[in-house]
């Protein structure tokens, strides 16, 4: 299979994928008890039951469910998610345009850090393997992937105030671009990236390790190469390709730490909305941001599984 | 070297000195009856792991001391009397004792160890009564998910074909979803609560097991003694769970270990957002969030740090042994698995 058509093949399987992310999210949240209505209602006491059978009919939310889907899953490809019925005149698209850029600051910082600490500190532990240097690093690894992101940041924040007496918690301010506001990505992004540095750095340790007793690195040191050469040039090249099958697997988890990192940080990302939204059952919005995670991440796996076809041709025949 | 016809005679080679010389070694044909099984050579190398034990040690400590923080009643019933915190979780104790005041610092006496919190509560009492929630869901939750997908992934590799193809697509569409993410929408249909949470675990929990198992059962089923099984009339079921599932558990079980950490962090964080259990329950997320208001104003200009390194630090002990002794089951049974498939949990 060429690549070209093992390209099209992976395409052509995600839009199954899709479809079933967008039907079992609408599926689930329909599950929650009372609708939008009943919400506005209970801020409202004296609608009465005919405004709210109107109000029903409007929203159509009296038609059966699989209409209610269609209804809502054609709107969702026209690129309108609806209105925010607790706050007035508000849309959903406008909260997602607002909130996406702060949440995808924050991700690819977190990101950036995990790629940063993780690659030469994977080398280096597999290199100098059985070294003290390869168990501190390994040590370190395991808390990483132990220590509870939400912990983590108030730890972050606690050491902070008590050591430095700074906040490192975002006061009102202006916009994601003032150079300010990169300070204050540096505790969330640290937060958010730990885990998956540490991660990183576990995969690559091993196989790094595996890749180097192989012939082909025998080869290439009996050529009288130097180890420099070897490790960075032969090893890492293949070593890296592993990294990329997890990457969409890391993404997942960047993605779920948001949530978490910004309700720490009253970062005023999409994660922290979405809680707000479960508090406050704001369907529209549950669905919108559930919906954009699941594409999202089906995107990143879409993409990590061509980089790895590009990178291992081996792959492609299968 | 003679030949005759049609043989070959080995010169050098003389049966009989060999069958009466001294023994080279301690083998005999009476000592071949008794190799070690699998599970057992994995046990002892298991028991050889120091990292590995050291987890274990710590897990089972914490455990006991959960269980036997408070005494327990199922119906009524006192099935274990033994209380080691010295007062009730839930009690507000400045009430009975003005002494007692919001965020004591921890003291040895009056006997406030970790100090007190919020609302003059002990908190060495609560931080030992809070894993029962956690820990108890994160094996269940394993529990059930591992053996979900078990079945399911078995089935699925098992039969292949059409079966195969519609059952990976609906393991696809949960895998679509961080696990976190799905477990917060469940919430908001099913509200906090012990088993809404399992649920909420469970429910993009399994996919997971079942793919892994499913590419275990791919390659075991190429094996002849299947084919051999199947020959003699086997039925499916049968062959499915007595000759294919055995040979490919080992992987499954690794990823178990593994994930129960991943669980307990994740019903911890759920606590945390305040979703998980009522404000005032002992349990280590959702005491992290009592303290999230005050860490950042700080009382009086004071900090409490205590309120919050307790219970976090015991929900980051406990994963960090649990995760010790994945890594130990992982290199004892030499399952090739360095990654977590549960995706998006949050850690």
């Amino acid at each position: 299979m060429g690549l070209r058509r093992f390209i099209l093949k992976r395409v052509l399987l995600t839009i199954p994928i899709l479809f079933g992310v967008s039907v079992v999210t609408f599926g689930l949240v329909h599950l929650t008890p009372g609708d939008p209505i009943d919400v506005l209602v209970s801020f409202n006491p004296d609608v009465g039951p005919a405004q709210e059978a109107q109000l029903r009919e409007r929203y159509g939310y009296d038609l059966p469910i699989w209409e209610q889907y269609i209804r809502w899953i054609g709107n969702v490809l026209q690129g309108d998610f609806g209105p925010v019925i607790t706050r007035a005149g508000v849309s959903v698209n406008d909260v997602i345009a607002a909130r996406l850029p702060e949440t995808i600051a924050l991700g690819l910082f977190g990101w950036a850090f995990a790629i940063i600490i993780a690659i030469p500190t994977g080398i280096y532990a597999a290199v100098r393997k059985g070294e003290l240097g390869d168990h501190v690093s390994r040590f370190a690894a395991l808390s990483g992937i132990s220590i509870p992101n939400f912990w983590l940041g108030l730890m972050l924040i606690l050491f902070g105030a008590l050591v430095f007496n700074i906040w490192p918690v975002l006061p009102p301010r202006e916009s994601l671009l003032d150079p300010k506001t990169l300070w204050f990505l540096v505790m969330p992004g640290l937060t958010i990236g730990t885990a998956s540095a540490s991660t990183m750095m576990r995969i690559m340790r091993s196989s790094m390790a595996e890749e180097i007793n192989k012939e082909y690195v025998t080869a290439a040191r009996a050529k009288g190469l130097p180890e420099r050469t070897v490790v960075l040039k032969h090893v890492l090249r293949n070593s890296l390709i592993s990294v990329t099958t997890v990457a969409a697997f890391l993404t997942a988890n960047i993605v779920a730490g948001s949530v978490v990192v910004e309700v720490v940080f009253s970062w005023p990302g999409l994660g922290r909305e979405f809680v707000t939204a479960i508090t406050s059952r704001e369907i529209n919005l549950i669905l919108a941001i559930t919906l954009f995670t699941g594409f999202a991440l089906v995107l990143a796996n879409l993409l990590a599984d061509i980089v790895y076809a590009v990178l291992d041709p081996r792959i492609r025949y299968d | 070297m003679s030949t005759q016809r049609g043989r070959i005679q080995i010169s050098g080679f003389d049966t009989e000195r060999v069958t009466e010389r001294e023994p080279l070694s301690e083998w005999t044909s009476d000592t071949s009856g008794t190799t070690e099984g699998r599970w057992a050579r994995a046990w002892r190398q298991f028991r050889h792991d120091r990292t590995a034990m050291i987890g274990l040690y710590v897990v089972t400590a914490m455990v006991l001391l959960t269980i036997f923080a408070r005494p327990m009643e199922i119906a009524g019933v006192t099935v274990q009397p033994i209380s080691l915190a010295p007062y009730d979780p839930e009690n507000i104790l400045y009430l009975q004792d003005p002494s007692v005041g919001r965020y004591d610092a921890p003291s040895l006496a009056p006997f406030h160890p970790m100090g007190t919190d919020a609302s003059g509560r002990d908190m060495f009492s609560r931080v030992l009564v809070g894993g029962r929630a956690s820990i108890s869901i994160g094996f269940v939750v394993v529990f059930l998910t591992a053996g979900f997908g078990l079945v399911y992934g078995a089935v699925s590799g098992y039969y292949g074909g059409w079966v195969d193809e519609v059952m990976m697509r609906i393991v696809d569409t949960v895998f679509a979803f961080p696990a976190l993410v799905l477990a917060l929408v469940i919430i908001a249909i099913l509200g906090g609560g012990y088993w809404q949470l399992v649920a909420a675990f469970v429910f993009p929990g399994w996919a997971g097991y079942a793919r892994l198992i499913r590419g275990e059962i791919l390659s075991v089923k190429e094996n002849e003694y299947v084919t051999a099984a199947q020959a003699l009339g086997a039925r499916d079921r049968s062959v499915i769970f007595r000759h294919v599932v055995p040979n490919a558990i080992a992987p499954l079980i690794v990823q178990a270990s593994l994930s129960i950490g991943t669980v307990v962090i994740g019903v911890a964080a759920l606590g945390f957002l305040g979703l998980g259990f009522p404000p005032g329950t002992p349990e280590w997320g959702t005491m992290l969030d009592a303290t999230r208001e005050t860490i950042i104003q700080g009382p009086g200009g004071s900090i409490p740090w205590w309120a919050t390194v307790f219970p976090g630090g015991a929900i980051f002990i406990f994963v960090m042994a649990m995760n010790m002794i994945g890594d130990g089951v992982n290199d004892a049974l030499d399952a090739q698995s360095n990654v977590d498939v549960g995706q998006g949990g949050a850690n």
